[in-house]
């Protein structure tokens, strides 16, 4: 089975993942509540390997739940989940398989303070993928190197600026070999000259063709990178398709409401 | 006009500057006004004339030392003489040993004095960072086993002693460390069984068993441990005073640091934990790598305070007829030829119990230091 691009033309919610290809994750009719508050609302959604999707939505609209949900960090309480062809149930050797193949950079970095840049890195690869120590640091060499801060390795997170954190994170989550990576609101913690850096190196993640899901506001890098971008409104999925279509015509009020205020916002 | 010049450096201001040195920062603090050079001399007056009380108390009109008469009972006419003036460090003189050991046989006190040394020397250890391996377990095992040889002999060529012999500053000792090596762990299992989200039976457990330990006081405690628990006990089955008052300190331990443990667990940001879920590390790689590393760091200071709390609260088995340093101490105070002679002896314990844990809160002090250099910019 090969992976098809996404084509540019295609304008509609995929309910399922087109034919010929198996979803790298497939949310299907979730629904979670936080005690009465529902929070997503029959969310389904189908993410190909290789693409490239981008949540956007106004705060509270459960953007940041439903990626969560994707590994489980939230539970859902209705629906299915399927990740990389693994059902998220209460089974914790699933969820032990989904975790390991899918990294997560957080807003606010949650790198480990007590450790270096270095164990952050090899941490997860020598305890979770019991990888020999000199062959972790070796790894996270390379990939502190490709987040451009390979000279940081023996400092300590809190010696790093805010941007260049969020790159180790990204290392740190590249270490584990991820086959999809999520994002929630990466660069929405960091001051604005530190956003750009943080940006470049998704950017260069993505044309590596790593299957991403991110939560932002970045419209620049959506319209750069995204396949599709999905707008979320009050639990649940209101519009999606290919960035430019979504940002030029919009179709809904609320969608043309949250574009004039970001726009106006910047 | 030249193209863009590198912008010129902003000028340099200096600070204020402030008068230091001892001179200039007693006349700032001490005596800046009437009133507070009034204060200044009424306090010191009083220092001196303390100072000088304790000098003359202790050094310049104390007894050292008393003959002994050839009955093997002090003449103590000296100390007598001088009551009320001077010091009668003569009853150190003669009563230390029992002091520190109790009625271990005399000559075999040795022994214990080997296990004092055993035990300050484990501590030290334990201390420096360096030997913070998985070999400081071993060391431990060890160093408590040779303890525990030396303490009751039968081997080795070593006569036997009983345990009802032992007594001083090992008992002290042993209670202490034995009491918090093992509350400590047991803490941390019960502050992360109570924090289990999962597990509701042992999250029930351990609220249980934290609230029910912790309402009831020490003593009572430690009353059950020795007069209760061998009623429940079948016929002929006999738990070492010791041991029952050794578990009764555990328990009542756990339950007060299980609770600082929690507070630790309860400070650390949540995105931690999550964190390390992202990357898939398990429950107990996630607890032993990332949770507790961090969360023992910041409740160092009351995890100190309760450790010198409990390392004085051991006297307490006193009451129930343990022979520790303070119940040794008493009795040698009740002999007749000493009676009288209190202060001293209890001067000398406080400075025994204040070294040790003057020792412990100046090494937390240090910890604390060490752990945020190596973390903070």
């Amino acid at each position: 089975m090969s992976e098809t691009p996404i084509s540019e033309a295609e304008t509609r919610p995929r309910s399922v993942s087109p034919p010929g290809t198996t979803p790298a994750i497939l949310l299907d009719k979730v629904n979670k509540w936080y005690g009465t508050m529902h929070v997503l609302r029959d969310i389904t959604l189908s993410v190909a390997e290789k693409e490239r999707v981008v949540v956007c939505g106004p705060s509270g609209s459960g953007k940041s739940t439903m990626i969560r949900c994707i590994n489980r960090l939230e539970t859902h309480q209705q629906g299915r989940i399927v990740v990389d062809g693994t059902e998220l149930t209460d089974d914790t050797r699933a969820l032990d398989t989904v975790r390991r193949e899918v990294g997560m950079v957080f807003q606010s970095f949650n790198l480990f303070p007590h450790l270096t840049i270095l164990e952050n890195c090899t941490l997860a690869p020598i305890w979770v993928r019991k990888m020999p120590k000199a062959d972790a640091e070796e790894l996270a060499m390379s990939y502190l190197t490709r987040v451009k801060i390979p000279e940081q390795a023996k400092k300590y997170p809190g010696q790093l600026s805010g941007g260049q954190q969020q790159r180790v994170a990204i290392a740190r989550a590249l270490c584990m070999k991820p086959k999809i990576m999520l994002f929630d609101e990466p660069t929405s913690a960091l001051d604005p000259e530190m956003i750009k850096e943080v940006l470049d190196t998704m950017i260069g993640l993505a044309e590596t063709g790593m299957t991403m899901v991110c939560v932002t506001h970045e419209m620049g890098f959506a319209r750069q990178v995204a396949d599709r971008v999905v707008f979320m409104d009050q639990g649940e999925i209101v519009e999606s398709g290919p960035p430019n279509d979504l940002f030029e015509n919009p179709k809904t009020d609320r969608l043309q409401l949250f574009l004039s205020q970001i726009l106006r916002g910047h | 006009m030249s193209d863009i010049a590198a912008p010129a450096p902003a000028p340099i201001v200096h600070p204020p500057t402030v008068l230091l040195g001892p001179w200039a920062w007693t006349r700032n603090n001490l005596f800046n006004s009437w009133l507070s050079t009034a204060v200044t001399l009424a306090i010191g007056y009083l220092l001196v004339r303390l100072t000088v009380g304790v000098i003359n108390w202790g050094l310049i009109n104390a007894v050292w030392s008393v003959p002994v008469g050839a009955n093997g009972i002090a003449d103590n006419t000296a100390c007598h003489a001088v009551k009320g003036i001077g010091a009668c460090w003569a009853v150190i003189a003669d009563k230390y040993r029992f002091i520190l050991f109790g009625r271990y046989p005399f000559d075999q006190q040795w022994r214990p004095a080997i296990c004092v040394a055993l035990f300050i020397g484990l501590f030290v250890v334990s201390a420096m960072r360096r030997f913070w391996r998985r070999d400081l377990a071993f060391i431990w095992i060890g160093t408590l086993t040779a303890i525990g040889i030396l303490m009751w002999g039968g081997i080795l060529g070593l006569p036997y002693v009983a345990q009802d012999n032992w007594g001083g500053l090992p008992i002290t000792l042993i209670l202490s460390t034995f009491g918090l090596a093992f509350a400590f762990p047991l803490a941390i299992l019960v502050a992360l069984g109570r924090r289990s989200t999962n597990l509701p039976a042992v999250k029930m457990i351990c609220v249980l068993y934290v609230e029910l330990i912790r309402g009831v006081p020490l003593i009572s405690l430690l009353f059950m441990a020795s007069v209760m628990f061998p009623l429940f006990m079948p016929e002929g089955v006999n738990i070492d005073k010791l041991l029952r008052a050794q578990i009764a300190f555990i328990l009542f331990a756990a339950a007060y640091l299980a609770e600082i443990v929690r507070g630790g667990l309860q400070a650390l940001p949540k995105g931690q934990a999550e964190a390390a879920d992202a990357l898939g590390l398990s429950y107990w790689t996630k607890t032993g790598k990332i949770i507790l590393p961090q969360a023992l760091r910041l409740v160092i200071p009351p995890l100190v305070n309760t450790f010198i709390g409990f390392f004085k609260d051991t006297s307490l088995v006193l009451i129930i007829g343990i022979f520790d340093l303070l119940t040794a101490a008493k009795v040698a105070i009740s002999e007749p030829a000493w009676q009288g002679f209190s202060t001293e002896v209890y001067v000398v314990l406080a400075m025994i119990y204040f070294a040790f844990c003057f020792a412990m809160s100046k090494f937390s002090r240090g910890l604390e230091r060490e752990l945020d250099r190596s973390r903070r910019r």
